[in-house]
């Protein structure tokens, strides 16, 4: 797909996150909206995957170690067409296949069941691992999110990772810089992320994760030849593409009532329009 | 009869061993350590199959992250730790990334309870039962000898999903070597049978609880002895049918009395036959420093100390 062919899906899936989280009356819109474009990207561009054949063992694999930005995971799922775009309205309701935070064993598509903050790039790097041991060239990918790097066992795994020379491996930090707290930077910095990766022994590249085109280079730059595991640092607007959300943290975790929704999603069908013309 | 022979071998040396000869024929046995491969054992795994051995550093909630990942990759990933790191420092890892979504992970866990000895209390994890079956769909074992260890690790090999395995540091005598012996998940064992008291153990206790039930057998007292390898699920028909008989159960246990073994007969005998209980094992406090056989009787864990406590609460 071309970048404008991209934005396209990308905010389809917004309005798909914005409808699963109003469905439920509860969920996490802010940071599912600043990975839209990464999640639209790897689905949609990147990864060798297959909706009719999910569990093929030769796919790449996705870790969404920031497990409660799931609707954003969900909608791209849909969108790409592992089930329904209407199931969505299911989200976080008794019952349903789209739990509050992913699980491997109820959505197809889910890799890893995942959420509690810290976990999934260690999950990551064993699956990484995996393709190694058994000379597989799958790759594997892991969004984690800037607020949950302040967790420990991120860097048990990313000195695992660097160490192992897992260079099949790619941790995608998004960087709205807001936690539930306030800033990232005010809660307990976690800056330099450059620095610390590469210290780690990780190639790092910092983009504008909000634009195709720099993710596109941030994947080629992953594929250039090397020893080490990639870290994309990308700078993302929390709640982008919804206006009232906008680096707003008080959008971390709460549902749009029916007005929101409503002007949600007008404004994402403008951004449609506008795109498609 | 079941005799209680003179070799004594460590079970964490059964489990090392086990994993080395398992891992000819299962291709996918991968085998996972936080740097402590040369007192787990499977440094003899390591040998036989470096390829398909991990040293993760000192880094335990990595290390299982890291075998949930391989599972869902296809492997079979045994992590191995102490006890107090394979159940404790990573227990949220074990239940969020292994346990809930259900994945074929095996923990080896080595120098539980109290006969880690001279390492004192940090180190001498009574917890991990507890823990570990509050976990749905785990499956809990504490192999009682060499022989019956190396049955576990294979049993726990041909099922599907999460299994915890606990093993010992010190050295412990050998008595599954009896004709007829079986191994299966879920299944207690009768070693002895009698008709006053049950007496269910698991672990290091089972050869202990034989030796006291000889000497309840001179106190004119028919102890009937269970070998509870399976903590969970545990064997609620064999539980119930022996206590149907003796009408009182002992439990015998390396670790607290809250949670492990002791708890698990409760809860059957609470719902099923309520019936007398006296828990033996560690009372609700930490352990201390000392050689393994000194822990043992100071905390009245030996035979004798154990016929006493028995016959005392029989009266």
């Amino acid at each position: 797909m071309n970048n404008n062919e991209l934005a396209i899906m990308a905010t389809k899936v917004r309005k798909g996150i914005v409808t699963a989280v109003y469905s439920a009356s509860s969920g996490h819109p802010g940071g599912s909206l600043s990975a839209a474009d990464m999640y639209t990207y790897l689905y949609f561009e990147r990864m060798n995957i297959d909706p009719k054949n999910p569990d093929d063992p030769n796919r790449d694999r996705f870790v969404l170690s920031k497990g409660h930005t799931s609707p954003g995971l969900y909608s791209t799922l849909a969108n790409r067409g592992y089930f329904d775009v209407e199931e969505l309205t299911t989200f976080r309701k008794l019952g349903t296949r789209l739990q509050g935070h992913p699980c491997m064993n109820e959505t197809p598509g889910v890799d890893m069941s995942s959420g509690s903050l810290g976990q999934g790039l260690s999950v990551a790097a064993g699956m990484a691992l995996a393709a190694k041991l058994d000379n597989k060239d799958y790759k594997v990918y892991c969004l984690c999110g800037d607020g949950e790097i302040q967790e420990g066992q991120i860097w048990e795994a990313a000195m695992f990772s660097g160490a192992n020379k897992l260079n099949n491996l790619t941790v995608i930090v998004d960087n709205n810089g807001l936690q539930i707290d306030g800033p990232v930077a005010d809660v307990c910095s976690v800056y330099p992320i450059e620095d610390k990766f590469k210290a780690f022994n990780f190639n790092v590249i910092t983009i504008n994760g909000n634009d195709m085109e720099d993710i596109r280079k941030a994947f080629a730059f992953a594929d250039e030849p090397s020893d080490k595991p990639t870290c994309i640092v990308m700078k993302t607007t929390k709640g982008k593409g919804v206006s009232f959300m906008e680096n707003q943290v008080g959008w971390h975790g709460t549902a749009p009532n029916k007005e929101q929704y409503e002007q949600a999603i007008a404004e994402l069908d403008e951004q449609l329009k506008s795109l498609e013309a | 009869m079941v005799k209680i022979s003179d070799t004594k071998i460590a079970t964490r040396e059964s489990y090392g061993k086990a994993l080395a000869e398992l891992g000819k024929d299962y291709e996918n046995l991968i085998v996972l350590d936080a740097d402590l491969a040369g007192a787990t054992k499977t440094s003899v795994f390591k040998k036989a199959f470096p390829d398909r051995h991990i040293d993760c550093g000192i880094a335990e909630a990595d290390m299982t992250g890291i075998a949930a990942g391989l599972a869902t990759c296809g492997k079979i990933p045994f992590i191995s730790s102490f006890a107090m790191f394979a159940s404790g420092r990573n227990f949220e890892q074990v239940r969020n990334s292994i346990g809930y979504p259900h994945l074929n992970v095996k923990i080896g866990a080595t120098h539980a309870g109290i006969t880690v000895g001279e390492d004192g209390a940090t180190h001498q994890c009574l917890e991990d039962l507890s823990l570990m079956r509050s976990i749905p769909g785990m499956t809990v074992i504490v192999p009682s000898d060499d022989i019956e260890a190396k049955a576990a690790v294979k049993a726990v090999l041909d099922m599907e999903g999460p299994a915890y395995l606990r093993f010992g540091r010190a050295a412990s005598p050998v008595f599954n070597d009896y004709e007829g012996y079986k191994f299966e998940i879920g299944k207690g064992i009768v070693l002895r049978e009698g008709k006053d008291v049950t007496l269910f153990a698991t672990g290091f206790m089972v050869a202990e609880s034989l030796k006291a039930a000889e000497l309840l057998a001179n106190e004119g007292i028919d102890a009937e002895v269970i070998n509870i390898h399976t903590i969970k699920p545990i064997d609620k028909d064999l539980v119930i049918k022996s206590v149907s008989k003796t009408k009182k159960a002992v439990t015998l246990e390396e670790h607290s009395v809250i949670g492990g073994l002791g708890s698990s007969v409760c809860e059957v005998l609470s719902e099923s036959l309520p019936s007398p209980v006296l828990r033996i094992g560690i009372n609700d406090e930490f352990g201390q420093s000392g050689t393994a056989a000194a822990l043992v009787e100071h905390y009245g864990l030996n035979s004798e100390a154990l016929c006493s406590k028995i016959k005392a609460w029989l009266k």
